[in-house]
């Protein structure tokens, strides 16, 4: 999948779990569930979601790759390329 | 022929706005179906019907405020011949209604399809039945506040009306003026003050170690898809559900100088609204529900309070409120009882410590949990024998 069309989906996905927050205005490389105030329950979602959407499992342990939305970008780049 | 009312809203909420209707007259309506919707002080609540039947009229315009046990609407039983009049419908009313069975301003429909809201010939009244205006709960109420006229706004590119959509009429207030306070804090403000005014609480704190309950997560997690994970709250939820059974002083309703009991523990979940504020919808019958359907409850729950609409009965039903810090906060919160209840369990944020662990000194995770209860139902030493017996349960998370 292109790189563009994944940070489209993630973009979209935190979206529809943060309507209220810009994505263009946080700290990409900053703690994402601080970023976004998102809580455990909105991270699984965001996980669930884009799981489906790119078939892929996101385990747990992967959480930790997972940080910012930089860290996860790369982590989705690398587990769909 | 029987009238759907307007349901109770909790504590702190004696009326609200219809906004919306999901069933025309003549259609059938099944016990447990959303009928309406209602905008109230804490966002948009998802009215159910109560029996089996046939809509058949609207007693009410959409946009109009009403207090709780208001009739909205009359439902036909089955096989029922439709009435020739209601007989507690102003006549005015009855009139319009019989020889149009839809709301008053229907010619709007049309146009709001087909043109831009904008142009709409003075459309006061919210989108008629059929085209559901999406706008977020943030937008609604600062529409409220401002006067804005729904029926004016136009949506984002992605069809919904969000706050940045309503930024023209919303100039900020100069620097001086104090803003007014928005509807939920009001209702928070109303429900706290009658809370700390009314009830005596006394507070208890407890550490734990959660250390066997997390790596119980992470376990049950391990070779779980996404959409099957389960989260440490939910543990907590079923423990508190677990002992109440024993200190069923805590679980219920303190009503008229009366304490009403109740086996079921509907246990409140406080949850944060993203534009502002909190809500504690309940989990109905909490100590009957396995560990994975009180997950997926839960996950619905949230879900939808994040899109700020849930169901009346979840509002008034809780006999028991948890409200979590989460993993970003501080160690301990001490609740405010959400009247008529008569506790509430705060559970902090989780951190790894030194603690003694088979006579050993060891970084172990722990989570400190707390109780606030009224004084006038129970007292602090049985307020301790629950606590502790949550800490316990908690420590046995295979048996929750």
């Amino acid at each position: 999948m292109k790189t563009n069309d994944i940070e489209t989906a993630l973009q979209e996905e935190l979206r529809r779990i943060a309507p209220d927050i810009e994505i263009s205005d946080i700290d990409k490389s900053g703690e994402l569930r601080e970023e976004m105030d998102i809580d455990s329950m909105d991270f699984l979602n965001l996980v669930t979601a884009l799981g489906k959407r790119l078939k892929l499992e996101m385990p747990e342990a992967d959480y930790p790759k997972m940080n910012s939305f930089n860290d996860m970008l790369a982590y989705l780049q690398e587990k769909t390329g | 022929m029987s009238q759907f009312l307007m349901p109770s809203l909790g504590a702190d909420m004696d009326a609200g706005t219809l906004v919306e209707w999901l069933k025309k007259p003549g259609e059938t309506v099944a016990r447990g179906d959303i009928i309406a919707v209602v905008e109230t002080q804490k966002g948009a609540i998802e009215i159910e019907v109560f029996e089996d039947g046939v809509l058949d009229a609207y007693l009410i315009d959409l946009g109009t405020k009403v207090p709780v046990g208001t009739p909205l609407a009359t439902i036909l039983k089955a096989g029922e011949a439709k009435a020739a009049a209601p007989k507690d419908v102003e006549p005015k009313d009855a009139a319009s209604k019989k020889a149009a069975p839809k709301p008053v301003k229907t010619p709007a429909k049309k146009t709001a399809a087909t043109s831009p809201p904008i142009t709409q010939p003075k459309a006061k009244a919210p989108p008629p039945v059929g085209t559901r205006q999406r706008i977020t709960p943030a937008a609604r109420r600062q529409a409220a506040l401002a006067g804005v006229d729904l029926a004016t706004l136009a949506p984002g590119p992605d069809g919904i009306i969000a706050l940045a959509d309503l930024s023209a009429p919303t100039a900020p207030k100069s620097a001086t003026q104090p803003a007014p306070m928005s509807d939920m804090r009001a209702a928070i403000a109303a429900a706290m003050s009658r809370s700390k005014r009314e009830i005596p609480h006394y507070y208890l704190a407890h550490t734990i170690d959660i250390t066997t309950a997390e790596k119980f997560v992470t376990r049950t997690n391990k070779k779980r898809t996404p959409d099957q994970r389960i989260l440490l709250g939910a543990l907590y939820l079923k423990a508190v559900a677990k002992a109440l059974a024993k200190y069923p002083e805590l679980n219920g309703h303190f009503i008229d100088g009366l304490f009403h009991g109740s086996k079921a523990a509907h246990i409140g979940v406080a949850t944060n609204i993203r534009s502002g504020g909190l809500i504690a919808p309940a989990i109905h019958d909490v100590q009957a529900l396995e560990l994975d359907t009180l997950m997926d409850g839960l996950r619905d729950l949230v879900a939808r309070v994040r899109a700020g609409r849930f169901r009346a009965r979840e509002l008034s039903d809780a006999t028991i409120t948890v409200t979590s810090l989460g993993d970003r906060g501080v160690d301990l919160l001490y609740g405010v009882i959400n009247p008529p209840q008569v506790a509430i369990i705060g559970v902090g944020t989780a951190v790894e410590r030194p603690w003694v662990h088979k006579s050993k000194i060891t970084p172990r995770r722990t989570v400190t949990l707390t109780l606030a209860a009224d004084h006038r139902v129970s007292d602090g030493h049985r307020g301790a024998l629950f606590l502790s017996a949550v800490g316990k349960h908690l420590q046995t998370p295979e048996d929750l």
